[in-house]
């Protein structure tokens, strides 16, 4: 399974003095079982990009199919694939429009022609992912909760269609670090068993190094990086920053003390890891003496 | 600095969400600061604990429960000074498109000063010296909806500095921006601190931002939990990371290697500090 974008050009405002070109020429595939990320400087075009990932924006040139399924297309099949792709847009607290927490989060399942039953079931499974308590929460209202809890109803909206593909965008802008460790440990832990793949686009460059298994680098339209996250962060930090973007904080502080002839491990992903790792070489240097 | 000058007086501030059908939520409980004249103070807590409320009252966009604030000594409680107050203070929010309101740069910046009666020629002379300032005047004439993130921040800014103010609250207004517009709005606001002297509130959930500021004030449920320097705030590590907060990165490791038995000092807020550290003790060897 894999989603295809094929020699993708999208302009913006075409024909007005304002057209731009959004995406040029971007060819790509993402295939289940990849968490990728993606980065950019604000208008490198990363978000035109995932909103042709769902159908939602359909390109000027090229295509972009779903397990072969072009989603330019209107019958069944197509819709079938554009619901294959979930999407949680940034502020997604800001679309909620229901009476009851429950009813917001059975809306796009009942859209999808599921049975009450079965739809009652994923409302109860989604508020489960995103821990809200079903007994607490389901008659509420959304507009009661707090912010943090608000992102939770919506982000449980989109997994309780049982999306194969999860596009999240900055899903945590605004949150604290709890906020966000809260949300992102339950995407990894169902991307871990395979339930849907993930593509997050952020600013954020540690949920990156922890989290994605690939990483592309947008600008100016174009995928001007596409690899491994590690592999990008450490050996090529130029060409990252020439693209408006940089490494992982850890990351730079890691090359930093580098820089001045410490040893370091480069590739930690958590402070916890660096300092433990960084223990035992610089108490192994000593021993060495 | 000698000869510290308050700005702001917050005593025994309490504030109370009373929603119908629940039950009263503190927002803030009992809180106390004051705000020194050309001091840079970072604010941070988690989501929820009433930094943005706080903030909120510093320009009388919200006004106490219980308690009061006075600002330049005057108090926001007074409707008759609310504008004066507002003068004084400027806020810059979280969405920069939320909150500018003409379709042209200069317009947007503009409109504080036009609000305050301020003559047309005096205007005009704001609104260009305002612009430099953050660095957008090449963009006078520009639509805002055209401008990047930080852009629209800067020009956020620069419709608050027209209006000649002596303190900015900045209420996360980094958080949707990519890290090119989060540095340029964090270069901006600490250059008006220290050339124009301005007083400046950082609301923030960048630990790398408020390592910038003078002063770090912790919220935490309603009551400030830490005041002091980055260095007092930031170096209890096991506190912040309780209390849901995180610290910078080369303070986090700092401390863990001496918890791990290096002996260097456990906090260090940048990397060159930790550099320096580390160094000597790898020479030592």
């Amino acid at each position: 399974m894999s989603i295809r974008v094929e020699k993708v050009n999208y302009i913006y405002g075409k024909g007005t003095p304002y057209e731009r070109k959004a995406l040029d020429g971007v060819n790509l595939e993402i295939h289940k079982g990849e968490f990728v990320g993606i980065i950019g400087h604000t208008g490198s075009g990363k978000s035109t990009l995932v909103q042709h990932l769902n159908g939602l924006l359909h390109p000027s040139e090229g295509r972009v199919t779903v397990d072969g399924v072009d989603l330019a297309g209107k019958d069944k099949e197509t819709i079938a694939k554009r619901h294959s792709v979930g999407m949680v847009f940034q502020y997604p607290e800001q679309q909620l429009f229901e009476e009851t927490v429950k009813k917001d989060i059975a809306f796009g399942p009942t859209n999808m022609g599921l049975d009450e039953g079965n739809v009652e079931r994923r409302v109860r499974q989604a508020m489960e992912f995103v821990r809200l308590d079903y007994n607490t929460y389901a008659e509420r209202s959304p507009f009661r909760l707090s912010g943090g809890q608000q992102r939770r109803v919506a982000i449980a909206g989109v997994i309780a269609m049982h999306p194969d593909f999860l596009i999240m965008d900055e899903p945590s802008a605004g949150l604290d670090p709890v906020g966000r460790m809260e949300i992102f440990s339950r995407v990894k832990e169902w991307f871990e068993k395979k339930y849907f793949s993930v593509i997050l686009v952020t600013h954020n460059m540690d949920d990156i190094a922890r989290l994605a298994t690939r990483l592309l680098v947008m600008h100016n339209g174009r995928v001007a990086m596409d690899g491994k996250p590690m592999d990008i962060f450490l050996n090529h930090r130029k060409e990252l920053q020439a693209c408006g973007v940089d490494v992982p904080p850890l990351t730079d502080t890691l090359l930093y003390l580098k820089n001045q002839g410490i040893p370091v491990p480069e590739t930690a992903r958590t402070v916890q890891e660096a300092a433990e790792k960084m223990a035992d070489m610089l108490k192994g240097d000593t021993h060495a003496d | 600095m000698d000869n510290k000058q308050v700005l702001i007086e917050v005593s025994h501030l309490t504030h109370i969400y009373e929603t119908e059908g629940e039950a009263p939520f503190y927002a803030l409980r009992d809180v106390s600061l004051q705000i020194n004249k050309g001091d840079f103070v970072a604010v941070i807590g988690t989501n929820g604990s009433g930094k943005s409320t706080l903030a909120r009252h510093l320009d009388a966009i919200l006004l106490p429960s219980e308690g009061d604030v006075l600002v330049d000594g005057l108090s926001v409680k007074n409707p008759d000074d609310v504008w004066k107050i507002r003068q004084k203070v400027g806020m810059v929010f979280q969405n920069p498109d939320n909150q500018l309101v003409a379709s042209i740069v200069e317009d947007d910046v503009a409109f504080g000063p036009e609000n305050l009666g301020v003559p047309r020629e005096e205007i005009i002379a704001r609104v260009a010296d305002s612009l430099k300032k953050v660095g957008m005047e090449s963009y006078r004439k520009h639509s805002p909806s055209m401008l990047s993130g930080g852009q629209k921040q800067r020009i956020a800014i620069a419709g608050v500095l027209a209006m000649h103010p002596e303190c900015i609250v900045l209420d996360e207004p980094t958080a949707m921006l990519d890290p090119s517009g989060r540095k340029e709005v964090m270069e901006t606001i600490h250059r008006l601190n220290k050339e124009m002297g301005i007083t400046i509130v950082l609301i923030t959930h960048f630990m790398e931002e408020a390592v910038t500021a003078n002063r770090v004030v912790v919220i935490h449920k309603g009551q400030i939990t830490a005041d002091g320097t980055p260095e007092d705030v930031f170096s209890k590590v096991e506190e912040m990371k309780a209390g849901g907060l995180d610290v910078p990165v080369p303070t986090e490791l700092s401390y863990r290697l001496a918890q791990l038995g290096l002996p260097i000092r456990g906090d260090c807020m940048t990397n060159k500090e930790l550099g320096e550290e580390l160094c000597r003790f790898v020479l030592k060897k």
